[in-house]
């Protein structure tokens, strides 16, 4: 995404953006800012009817600039289109004020953002993130099994599934595996023939200069070096210039399972982390998995839920020295304005006020998903802590037990302290 | 059964030597039908009264044409429900027409008792029910068995012997002219039988000169006339014995072309339908001659001129009367179309004829229960061999396979050639399970084998697991199909001890939470360490406590020690001296030993679907799985999960051997029809369609966590089904033993406990209370459960 022209004032927020989406990736992003209530101004087609003096009316389609208030976000992960629906915030010789109006932004066209809220830590630094003009890694991913295939894009903040194969394949049977050879023939020449339509090689000759994206094989068992074999035999017997010029950008990887969710293994496994060490989505499948690690010890410094995380941060445990935060955009384009507020503001305090660390996750990846999973936020804390799930009644409860077998001032003390109490 | 007892009414008046032995069957049988109905009680009498009544009324205009008889007949076979009896005996009205086929019984049985109650003479009669058709003039009564007529004529009983059939359902006039003549023919007949037989062979001797060639252009039809006769065989109440037989016979054989020569005798009597109709008038016109030479000469009839003018009708005029009446009741071809509506099984056996090269499949209505416990079947058991990657499970199996001679010499000469071109020769033995090429290029079983062997007391299926902890999802599938496992260990050092830390232990909890019960532990490989005492023990020490944790009952677990690939100690004892301290069974012995669980066979059919594949040319569409529970059967439509489509079980092979039915226990291979191959995949429940599984998109499940569980993506395992899934919520940590909760909404769940969590499916999939869940992530067992409720 281009940054055309911002106008924000650091100390309220207030002010706008114009921002131009140059690839898919863009649209997703722009998905990110739009919040509810914010005003959004990009050129728009509308039919506009009119009604004579003589009482005939007739319509034409009239291209203007529209500026709306933002009601409501609609984005397909498949196709990265983003429509904006909302009504009509400045008034024109066409369009009246409050009108609705539902604008398709689209890449290479334009489009003025102004934060309702004002532009926030958060909404700053997904400004920032959607402008970074560096390369950003994409991949090709197959996770497959004997009879199913996931064909995924891998970009910076996205996991598209672009399409799913399963193929019956035959098992194995007492006296003749004909049916099962067979069916995985089958299998593997309908999952490279979906996979080419979906990667869509670059012509080696027209246009040389394109980079061809990496792609990763990961499965159970010998079915990706099955494949490779498949693979490679296909390219030399079609002389296929394309494929095999993809040969050498093949990676196989070992997943548990031929389910996408294994993505994340083959994804912190060794051979890729080495080539793919500083893309955002290996960074965040390692936290997630330091994260789960940190789970099973049940050594009380990992905590997910957003009470739980909440409170974890009220103790100071997600500061300096290791403690991370981590939470799912999700979060940010909640439609309830308090709602991003809560979080916005947990952010800020933990970055800004405590100095742990945060990790933005983008939901639309495999790591994204399972911290989804976990309520959207989890932390690492500094220090342990415990009973933080307690129920607030519960919670309670144990402080005025506590407090009814209290004899001695010192009591008071020690049982406080047994509960990270401190007497406010 | 005589060939000729379809005989058409194309010889109504002839005579057959080998039927008079045909015509004391039939009397015994009618006496014991007889003796039956009068062994009948008051309330038995009053709902048979009823019921007749209430049949005659359904049959409605077909009821002209049967006896009361027949009706409490069928009403006695089917206990007074009067529906099925309409719809049998509108059944049998119409194979009658078309097949020709006497029902002997009911009309023996009228005969019989008519004959008693309007001539009490014949009551001496013994062996020879002596009906002579030939007395029945006016009528086409074809069907009837030919009969000798040298014999005392029950006169009497001749009307009634035939006013039942169908086409002999003349009009009420007529049919009376004859019973009252019918007792001046008796002295008549008796003495004119000699001329009678003369005339009559005479007449036999032309017609057969006539129609000599006739019979051969309709031979087609008459294959598929006997294979209609054949086919409706089942549905009668009592089988002739031979016909039974022959007709079992048949059915195994694919083409109905390769019967048509067997029995040339019947091919002549079962003229094909229309052609007989059409010829109705003129056998009418040759047999009322006949008959009316009879009354003409012997006796003064009261009315013969009655049946002249009969003959003297024109052709057309006659022909029309005729059709119009004898066949007011339903043609052939309105059975065919009613019976199509009514009768789904009568409507296929027609279609059967139709396309002879596919045969459609009809059920049998067996009661499966009852004959799966009449039938004494052999000890049938499944088990799935289990451990840690190399412990030797391929080649045990291979070696059982080899030392029982299901693998003859020649192929396990043949693969140990193979194995050792590729430098692998201990593995030939594994090789009978491991076949595909990956497989044998890796030396490792990626997915289950599976196999049989018989023993003289028992069937076993073989379910040969991968160890290899990538392929546990195909193990998992395996497990699902067994009853108990055999759980192979390497004695040889550190390979034990690191299947423990491996496969091993995964395997083993795998087993346990599928519910497995019994345990058989091979302890392989002993010849590596020398038949070494102290190591087995000391593995048993340690397997034991080790499987009293994943709680297995100590009594329940059995430890062999034995070598695979030398096969001592599998099939045949130890004969290496170092291993005479061990004196217990072998492998085998143990196999036949164990305790297997109970069948669910009286409960709703459930059977999840291993593996779909194609047969051959003539099933293009087969499954096999494990009966979880019910029964199925040839012809059984079934519905298949999560589908929502049904198939027609077309045939069943249980461990590669066609049957009729199978079981709760048995993995059978089903071939289905009616179904496209899309609708069915591994994982699918094949079920009754009237007792369907309830598609499941989220379900609570009791979970004993094998790792720490906290929400996260999961792969589901029911049985063969593998599927995406989360685990949404963690409800409540419950007790182990009393299962109250003990905590709500836990943070995590640890190894060892149980808490009841919320499994999310990534699509809707047939899941049940009570069955079993085994969840994985990452390539480990993080728990096992049981489904309790739609969440």
């Amino acid at each position: 995404m281009k940054l055309l022209k911002s106008q924000i004032e650091q100390k309220t927020g207030s002010g706008w953006a114009a921002l131009l989406p140059e690839e898919p990736e863009d649209m997703w992003h722009a998905y990110n800012l739009i919040q509810e209530h914010d005003l959004i101004r990009a050129k728009a087609v509308r039919r506009v009817s009119k009604t004579s003096d003589a009482g005939s009316t007739s319509s034409q389609r009239i291209a203007l600039d529209l500026t709306i208030t933002v009601t409501y976000t609609d984005f397909d992960v498949g196709s990265g289109q983003l429509h904006v629906s909302g009504r009509v915030a400045t008034e024109n010789e066409y369009v009246k004020i409050g009108q609705h109006h539902t604008l398709d932004l689209e890449l290479n066209r334009k489009f003025t953002i102004e934060k309702a809220e004002g532009w926030d830590s958060v909404a700053l630094g997904q400004l920032k993130e959607a402008c970074d003009a560096s390369r950003r890694a994409q991949l090709w991913a197959v996770v497959l099994g004997e009879g199913t295939a996931n064909i995924c894009m891998i970009t910076e903040h996205q996991t598209i599934l672009r399409q799913k194969i399963e193929i019956a394949v035959p098992r194995k049977r007492k006296g003749g595996v004909d049916g099962h050879t067979k069916g995985m023939d089958r299998f593997f020449s309908t999952t490279l023939s979906t996979l080419l339509r979906q990667m869509d090689l670059p012509n080696a000759t027209t246009s040389p200069q394109e980079k061809t994206l990496p792609l990763l094989l990961a499965s159970p068992g010998f079915v990706a070096s099955a494949f490779l074999t498949y693979i490679k035999a296909e390219a030399t017997r079609t002389t296929n210039k394309p494929l095999l010029a993809l040969l050498p950008h093949i990676t196989i990887a070992h997943s548990s399972s031929e389910h996408i969710h294994s993505l994340n293994e083959a994804l912190s496994s060794p051979a890729i982390t080495n080539k793919l060490s500083d893309t955002k989505f290996s960074r965040e499948t390692a936290l997630m998995d330091k994260f789960a690690t940190m789970m099973r010890l049940d050594d009380g410094r990992a905590w997910y839920g957003p009470r739980e995380v909440e409170r974890a941060v009220d103790k100071g445990a997600v500061g300096r020295g290791g403690g991370v935060l981590l939470i799912n955009n999700a979060l940010f384009r909640a439609q309830n304005v308090g709602e991003r507020r809560r979080w916005v503001r947990l952010v800020d305090r933990v970055r800004d006020v405590e100095g742990g660390e945060v990790r933005v996750l983008s939901e639309a990846h495999e790591s994204g998903k399972r911290l989804e999973g976990l309520g959207n936020v989890a932390a690492i804390l500094t220090f342990p802590l415990e009973g933080l799930d307690e129920d607030d009644l519960g919670y309670l409860l144990k402080i005025f037990n506590l407090l009814s077998d209290i004899r001695h001032a010192s009591e008071l003390d020690i049982s406080l302290s047994l509960l990270n109490i401190s007497i406010v | 059964m005589p060939p000729k007892s379809g005989f058409s009414r194309a010889r109504n008046v002839d005579y057959d030597d080998d039927d008079v032995y045909d015509d004391e069957d039939y009397y015994d049988e009618g006496g014991q039908n007889a003796e039956a109905e009068d062994a009948m009680t008051a309330d038995d009498k009053e709902q048979m009264r009823i019921g007749t009544i209430r049949v005659r009324e359904a049959l409605g205009n077909m009821s002209d044409s049967t006896s009361d008889q027949k009706i409490q007949e069928a009403l006695w076979h089917y206990y007074y429900d009067v529906s099925k009896s309409v719809s049998y005996l509108k059944n049998k009205l119409g194979t009658e027409v078309k097949k020709e086929k006497t029902k002997p019984i009911s009309r023996f049985d009228q005969a019989a008792s008519v004959a008693d109650q309007n001539a009490p003479t014949t009551t001496g009669m013994s062996t020879h029910v002596h009906v002579s058709h030939v007395k029945e003039p006016a009528r086409p009564a074809a069907h009837r068995l030919p009969l000798r007529s040298i014999s005392i004529p029950t006169n009497a009983a001749a009307t009634d012997f035939f006013w039942d059939v169908p086409w002999g359902n003349v009009p009420f006039n007529r049919r009376g002219i004859i019973t009252v003549d019918a007792p001046h023919y008796k002295g008549a007949l008796l003495g004119g039988s000699s001329k009678l037989a003369a005339l009559a062979a005479k007449r036999r001797k032309e017609r057969e000169d006539a129609e000599a060639a006739a019979p051969k252009v309709d031979s087609d039809a008459d294959s598929a006339i006997a294979m209609l006769d054949k086919l409706s065989v089942r549905t009668k109440e009592n089988n002739n014995p031979s016909r039974q037989s022959r007709y079992l016979v048949r059915r195994r054989s694919p083409s109905p072309v390769l019967e048509a020569p067997k029995e040339p005798e019947t091919e002549e009597p079962e003229v094909p339908q229309p052609a007989v109709v059409i010829e109705s008038p003129a056998q009418r016109a040759s047999a009322s001659l006949f008959a009316s030479t009879l009354c003409g000469t012997d006796a003064a009839a009261k009315q013969p001129p009655l049946q002249l003018p009969d003959l003297s009708m024109p052709l057309a005029a006659h022909q029309s009367y005729n059709t119009m009446d004898a066949f007011s009741g339903p043609s052939p071809d309105d059975i065919k179309r009613k019976s199509k509506l009514a009768n789904g099984d009568l409507a296929e056996s027609v279609e059967k004829l139709a396309v002879a090269d596919e045969p459609r499949t009809k059920s049998k209505n067996l009661n499966v229960v009852d004959v799966f416990e009449k039938s004494g079947m052999k000890r049938m058991a499944n088990f799935v061999v289990l451990g840690h990657v190399d412990h030797g499970k391929s080649t045990l199996m291979g070696r059982l396979l080899y030392d029982l001679k299901v693998i003859d010499q020649r192929s396990i000469d043949k693969l140990r050639k193979e194995a050792e071109l590729i430098g692998k020769s201990s593995f030939a033995l594994a090789w009978v399970m491991d076949e595909t090429s990956e497989e044998r290029s890796r030396g490792v079983t990626v997915d289950i084998a599976t196999n049989y062997i018989e023993t003289e007391k028992s069937r076993f299926t073989i379910l040969d697991a991968p160890g290899h902890k990538d392929f546990i999802p195909n193990m998992i599938s395996g497990a699902s199909q067994a009853d108990f496992p055999v759980l192979v260990i390497d004695a040889s050092t550190n390979s034990f001890e690191s299947g423990l830390k491996g496969q091993t232990k995964e395997h083993i909890l795998i087993a346990r939470s599928m519910g497995m019960q019994h345990i058989i532990v091979a302890v392989n490989k002993m010849d590596t360490v020398a038949w070494s005492k102290a190591r087995f023990d000391d593995i048993v020490k340690r397997m034991t406590t080790f499987l009293t944790e994943a709680s297995f009952l100590e009594k329940r677990i059995t430890f062999i020690p034995l070598a695979g690939l030398t096969g001592e100690n599998v099939a045949k004892k130890i004969e290496n001296s170092a291993g005479h301290w061990y004196s217990g069974e072998t492998l085998l012995e143990a196999l036949e030993r164990i305790e297997l669980p109970q069948r669910n066979v009286r409960k709703a059919l459930r059977l999840s679907v291993a593996d779909v594949f194609k047969g051959d040319m003539r099933c293009p569409l087969s499954i096999s799985g494990r009966i979880d529970a019910g029964t199925l059967q040839v012809g059984d439509v079934v519905l298949a999960l999560p589908a929502n489509e049904t198939a027609t079980i077309k045939s069943i092979e249980v461990q590669d051997a066609p049957v009729d039915w199978a079981v709760a226990g048995q993995i059978p291979t089903l071939h289905l029809t009616d179904i496209d191959p899309v609708h069915l995949r591994q994982g699918d429940i094949v079920c009754a369609p009237k007792e369907p599984v309830k598609l499941v998109k989220a379900f609570t499940s009791k979970l004993l966590a094998f790792e720490p569980v906290l929400p996260m993506p999961v792969e589901v395992f029911r049985s063969t089904l593998n599927s995406p899934g989360s685990i949404r919520t963690l409800s409540a940590r419950l007790n182990k033993f009393t299962g109250e909760v003990v905590k709500k909404k836990p943070r995590i769940v640890k190894p060892g406990e149980v808490a009841r969590v919320v499994v999310q499916l990534e699509r809707e999939l047939p899941i049940e209370e009570g069955m079993r869940v085994v969840l994985r992530e990452r390539g480990r067992t993080v728990g096992a459960g049981l489904m309790e409720n739609v969440a």
